[in-house]
């Protein structure tokens, strides 16, 4: 892939926070390229989801800089953040679980449905219009995931692998450059991990946005990412494509231990 | 017939609460006509819509928002006094009883919902009970400035004091309007029992139709979760704030039909005990459930009436009372048969997600 050339959609420098005195994330420097699939892995409590955390403004950076389609997004609230580009799931699960699979994506949709709040309390004609866009758009985004017909289910009452499903889509209904998946093949059993594989790389193909996932599932990062970059004890330890991963003995240090070198 | 049929479910619902008040309307109307009510029940009509009004605009708060709010009586209170000061100073100058009416519950409204705005930014900062126990403050706060109150009206105009009638320093002619803790006196009975159902179903229409727009699917998308809503780019502080304040309005525009409906009225009706007793129309007729606060609401103000002939112990059989229509409501088995009477149950899907957290 010579997606090298391209200005990156996502680039950090110097990246860290700190907790009290303990160093969570410290000098991370990615460069995301604009439809690159990308996998972060490390052991737990490495960082990984802080480093999401960063990039999305639930926490401000201690130091660093972290620059999205040319913007410094310093500053920047999740909200923000959000509309920049950056959408993203969560490991644990956070659905609108009282809200319906149709509602839920229609949140993702909030900031492209364009009527006011009195449009909407007086049904005036905007209203209909951009509900019955945002009804056909929400449709077609659950197609891909082939959920359209569970639209009008509660979200809470979806089996866990479609609850996972469900907050790819409402994240891509944002309309971002970069997504963000926090563990999405975790609980789900090797069949639906496989699909899970396929949908993410069409996500890719159909929508040209690039793609950073946190996954410990190796079948799934060694079969979708292009490139890995592996954290540990908050700070990079390799990256590369994943051949270069597999056989990097830092990797497998930082994985198994060191003296153990069966990998 | 069909396309009844494929009506959302939230439409279904909006619909059979339009009716429900409609025919609450036609009902009560029929019989004060061939004289079957009594006068207490007569006189019961207008506070049961104020407080079906009340219990909407917090169920709005509470149940669609998430929020706990214990002092929404202030706002009734806001609503209240400045409809009686709207009401008595256009004596003179609006003849038609009606327009007056409606101007009261528009101001009463408006500067509710103003005080909703100063109140909700800081407010809304906080989250669960600290909130609620801040709004509990403002609450408290509210009915104690309207405790040292002084509003009069002369020729040169309205005067305001919050010492004493006489440092508003009036002209002879000038007229007391609210006179502290005793209230306001002399108000014209301008509330009916038509103007309030009118209000009431515009109440429905603002709420239903808010819930069920993009603006109230952000405020209940924050309500479930608040980190997803952000990320979803759905601003939380705003929808907040829409939610409290649109609910504030509606207290106070409740508050102005209230108070029009009787010669005296003083600040601590609205007290602590007020919003509690609001609260408890919204918890029993279930939180977020808007057919549920109309009927609790509507049932609780008149029960205490009904049991007066029990006159000491009223009060002990309406504690049994809530009491047990909870214990009930809240029993898997009976609503499992209360919704068995209305349709064959749904298969419930199984919660695998929360079996494997």
């Amino acid at each position: 892939m010579s997606e090298k050339q391209q200005t990156p959609v996502l680039e950090t420098s110097h990246l860290g926070i700190d907790f009290g005195g303990l160093t969570a994330v410290d000098e991370f420097n990615i460069k995301i390229a604009p439809t690159e699939i990308k996998g972060l892995i490390g052991p737990n409590g490495a960082g990984k989801t802080t480093i999401f955390n960063l990039l999305t403004k639930v926490y401000q950076p201690s130091r660093g800089t972290i620059v999205l389609d040319g913007k410094d997004t310093r500053n920047m609230s999740p909200v923000q953040v959000n509309h920049a580009g950056i959408a993203r799931t969560f490991q644990n699960i956070r659905l609108f679980d009282k809200l319906t699979v149709e509602e839920n994506v229609k949140i993702g949709l909030h900031e492209h449905i364009s009527y006011g709040m009195f449009s909407g309390i007086f049904r005036l004609p905007g209203y209909w219009k951009e509900e019955k866009k945002a009804h056909e758009k929400a449709l077609s985004l659950l197609d891909i995931f082939g959920m359209a017909d569970q639209a009008d289910v509660r979200a809470d009452s979806l089996p866990y692998g479609a609850q996972r499903r469900l907050e790819i889509v409402r994240a891509l209904a944002t309309e971002p450059k970069l997504l963000l998946l926090d563990e999405p093949a975790a609980g789900m059993n090797p069949s639906e991990t496989e699909e899970l594989m396929n949908n993410i790389k069409k996500i890719r193909d159909e929508f040209q946005i690039a793609v950073m996932l946190i996954e410990h599932d190796m079948n799934l990062v060694m079969g979708i990412c292009e490139n890995i970059v592996v954290v540990n004890f908050g700070k990079i330890i390799a990256e590369g494509t994943p051949t270069m991963i597999q056989n990097n003995p830092q990797v497998i240090e930082a994985y198994l231990g060191s003296s153990k070198k069966e990998a | 017939m069909d396309k009844l049929k494929n009506l959302k479910k939230s439409t279904k619902v909006s619909f059979l609460n339009y009716g429900l008040v409609v025919v609450f309307f036609i009902v009560v109307t029929a019989l004060a006509n061939t004289g079957h009510l009594t006068n207490s029940f007569k006189g019961q009509l207008i506070p049961i819509v104020s407080y079906i009004i009340m219990a909407l605009a917090l169920n709005l708060v509470v149940g669609i928002s998430g929020e706990l709010s214990l002092g929404h009586a202030g706002f009734m209170s806001v609503g209240a006094f400045s409809g009686v000061v709207v009401s008595m100073t256009t004596a003179n100058s609006i003849a038609d009883g009606g327009v007056r009416l409606l101007l009261s519950i528009v101001i009463g409204a408006l500067l509710a919902g103003i005080v909703g705005v100063i109140i909700g930014i800081p407010v809304l900062r906080l989250n669960g009970d600290y909130l609620a126990i801040v709004t509990l403050a403002f609450g408290e706060i509210i009915k104690n400035v309207m405790n040292c109150l002084y509003v009069g009206v002369d020729g040169a105009g309205l005067h305001m004091s919050f010492k004493d009638a006489a440092s508003m320093g009036m002209a002879a002619d000038g007229k007391v309007l609210i006179n502290g803790p005793m209230g306001a006196t002399g108000v014209q009975k301008l509330s009916t029992f038509t103007g309030g159902i009118i209000l009431l179903l515009l109440v429905l229409v603002v709420i239903q139709n808010l819930v069920n727009s993009r603006t109230g699917r952000a405020i209940m998308a924050i309500r479930d979760n608040r980190i997803a809503a952000e990320a979803s780019g759905v601003p939380v502080t705003k929808h907040k704030l829409i939610a409290f304040v649109t609910s504030a309005a509606m207290a106070g525009a409740a508050g102005a039909l209230y108070a029009l409906n009787y010669s005296t009225i003083a600040p601590k009706k609205f007290d602590f005990n007020t919003s509690i007793l609001i609260l408890v129309f919204v918890v029993l007729g279930g939180i977020g459930n808007m057919t549920g606060s109309i009927i609790a609401a509507a049932l609780l103000t008149i029960l205490p009436e009904m049991l007066r002939k029990f006159a000491d112990y009223r009060m002990l059989i309406y504690a049994i009372v809530l009491i047990v229509v909870m214990l009930t409501t809240n029993n898997e088995k009976i609503r499992a048969f209360l919704r068995g009477l209305g349709k064959k149950n749904k298969d419930t899907e199984v919660k695998e997600g929360a079996a494997n957290e």
